[in-house]
């Protein structure tokens, strides 16, 4: 079967020749029209049609957004914020840097459609700090949009008014998890805060209620309410509505993103077909499927089970097709989209070290178990790679990441053992080589990759 | 503290955004560390004293946060991607190429020995596809490897000689 075609909702006009990211250029391509539409309906309706669309969260967790909406405290008679997650900082995920670089007013669009729907007056967007260029751009595109009345006081005559901030990060990636986010944005360090009873929804930024949404899902929020939340389920599978980004690096020809209904392609069509393969004289063997902390999957390792409809399936790599569900089936995840390839010539104790070194600089602090594995399991992967592992090892390697997920305060407890405990899964042959491994592990022609 | 009348003004323009001057904190971390190059002591006081802080709310984020640093660093700041799907495509070395170009380590406080450069390895700069990436100052470079660093580099110690050429009496 070959890969279907390219459906491109998000990304339309990303690349398109003579597209420039001014607002005249939006405007002559229908831009704010769905905004203009939205202004003269209920609030409640448009929370309603995302509802109805299922489109689940394009951050990470796909967390469906029209739920997330519904949960928050709309009786506290406090002001209700959106935060933007421009972050953009899991390893293997570059999309919504392509949106904000080259079509702002779709965020903004987006932005200010889920503002109006959700009563917010106020909206920052959280641009990593390694974005400068596309912070400017934000805030030329919001001053434009200001200026012909989509944001401000008294939006398009409506009386609604709304403002939105561009907020810098500084090189923490625990920013783009929404609490540390929070945290960063009242101007504190970025620790996440323990939930309950801190749920943005309820109690998040200056302890008012607060919605998180990630750029590209913002984007789909324009979308959905355009054609309608029943028009969205129609495209995708069910559960896992609407088109997903996928962000390609790696060892593959053609590296890059690609936009597809969600689970209409496979991760073979997308790596063989869209992506050309693998590099010449190489074969694949490992792919990331969901941004770095993601498990990883080893090609010519087998899937089965039952689906939830109760179909059995019995699948390869290759087989698997790219949608949350699936992917969470096989025992990974979607997360972010970012799908990071290796081929034959990768040490995966290497990769592993690589990987490790990352959470370890990256961990807040605040959990002992996370700030101490991170470092730890990073000790032995680059002793491993130095030729100076002991024979424990690879049993200590595997014990430590065992006692960090579910004792920390967010995620990153789990981020960070995912890749551990699947790497020593799926190839812990490549581990037991130690200690009587020599300083260079590289096979032939490999690169470095610590 | 000798800022700039621009900085200042953009200093007044952004603590009205936030409810709670706190917020501003990074904003204007940022706002100096471009104007004076790096946060001296005398920055973290002033700040302070501007949002209502004590020096100590401050001085954490600057610890935190590592884009911000304490110390000048050369005229030109490379920063490498040190991340998987760019050491998967060789980011090692262009980090290298560099350090060799310049006789320096790549590391937060380094400084190439004619004052040139800081190169620095970063975690991803989120344009995997196009990896190695390498950021220079404000721009980024795509597809750097060894190659592309050196003519980078080539091109570092031209723009600075022309520079020396041109301050000349
Ligand atoms: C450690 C960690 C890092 C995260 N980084 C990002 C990020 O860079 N960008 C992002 O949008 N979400 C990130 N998330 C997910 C956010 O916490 C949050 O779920 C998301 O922004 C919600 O938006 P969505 O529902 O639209 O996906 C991260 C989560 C964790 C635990
Ligand atoms: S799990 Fe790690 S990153 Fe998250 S709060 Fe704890 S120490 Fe910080
Ligand atoms: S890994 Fe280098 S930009 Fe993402």
């Amino acid at each position: 079967m070959s890969a279907p075609e390219q459906r491109r909702l998000i990304f339309q006009h990303i690349d398109e020749p003579g597209y420039t990211n001014d607002i005249a250029c939006y405007l002559r391509n229908g831009g704010y029209e769905v905004l203009k539409k939205s202004i003269g309906r209920k609030p409640e309706d448009l929370i309603a049609e995302v509802k109805k669309s299922g489109v689940r969260g394009r951050g990470g967790a796909g967390f469906p957004c029209g739920v997330k909406w519904g949960l928050v405290d709309r009786k506290s008679g406090k002001p209700i914020y959106l935060i933007v997650n421009a972050d953009e900082s899991e390893p293997g995920t570059f999309k919504d840097r392509y949106i904000m670089h080259q079509d702002p007013h779709q965020l903004i669009e987006g932005i200010m459609i889920s503002c109006f729907a959700n009563n917010v007056k106020q909206a920052y967007i959280y641009i990593r700090g390694e974005f400068p260029h596309g912070a400017r751009i934000l805030e030329t595109a919001i001053a434009e949009a200001r200026e012909q009345n989509f944001v401000g006081p008294d939006v398009l005559g409506s009386g609604y008014s709304c403002e939105i901030y561009v907020h810098r990060g500084a090189g923490a990636y625990i920013c783009g998890e929404e609490t540390g986010l929070i945290e960063s944005l009242e101007g504190k360090r970025a620790y996440p805060r323990i939930k309950p009873p801190y749920f943005p929804a309820v109690l998040g930024l200056y302890q008012c209620p607060t919605i998180v949404n990630n750029v590209e899902t913002l984007c789909h929020v324009k979308h959905i309410v355009d054609m309608g939340g029943d028009a969205y389920t129609k495209i995708g599978t069910p559960n896992n509505t609407g088109t997903r980004i996928f962000c390609v690096s790696g060892h593959v020809q053609r590296p890059g993103y690609y936009e597809f209904e969600t689970g209409k392609i496979t991760m073979g069509q997308l790596l063989n077909e869209v992506c050309g393969g693998p590099l010449p004289g190489r074969k694949f063997k490992a792919v990331i499927p969901g941004g770095s902390s993601a498990k990883i999957l080893k090609f010519g390792e087998r899937f089965k089970g039952k689906t939830r409809a109760g179909e059995e399936y019995d699948w390869g790599v290759e087989d698997v097709p790219m949608d949350f569900d699936s992917l969470g089936m096989i025992g990974t995840m979607g997360g972010s989209g970012g799908v990071i390839v290796m081929d034959d010539s990768v040490n995966m104790v290497e990769a592993l070290a690589n990987i490790n070194a990352f959470y370890a600089h990256e961990s807040c602090g605040q959990c002992t178990p996370c700030r101490e594995g991170s470092l730890w399991m990073k000790k032995i992967t680059s002793r491993m790679v130095h030729g100076e592992a002991r024979v424990e090892d690879g049993a200590l390697l595997k014990s430590v990441a065992d006692q960090i997920p579910g004792r920390t305060i967010c995620a990153f407890g789990e981020a960070c053992s995912w890749p551990t405990q699947s790497f020593l899964a799926k190839f812990g042959d490549e581990f037991t080589q130690y200690p009587a491994a020599p300083k260079s592990l590289r096979p032939n022609g490999a690169t470095e990759l610590i | 503290m000798n800022l700039k009348p621009d900085t200042l003004k953009r200093i007044d323009e952004v603590i009205p955004h936030y409810p709670s001057k706190r917020s501003a904190t990074l904003p204007l971390l940022h706002l100096i560390q471009e104007d004076a190059g790096y946060i001296s002591p005398e920055a973290i006081e002033w700040i302070a004293a501007k949002l209502e802080l004590e020096p100590i709310n401050v001085y954490e984020l600057v610890t935190f946060y590592p884009m911000f640093r304490q110390q000048p660093i050369g005229r030109r700041h490379i920063k490498v991607c040190r991340t998987l799907s760019c050491a998967l495509m060789g980011g090692y070395k262009t980090c290298a190429t560099f350090e060799k170009e310049f006789n320096t380590r790549a590391g937060p406080g380094e400084i190439s020995p004619d004052g040139e450069v800081t190169v620095e390895f970063v975690e991803c700069l989120a344009s995997c596809g196009t990896a190695p990436v390498v950021m220079i100052d404000d721009e980024l470079h795509e597809k750097v490897d060894a190659a592309k660093a050196k003519q980078l580099s080539d091109q570092i110690k031209a723009e600075a000689g022309q520079k020396k050429g041109a301050s000349r009496p």
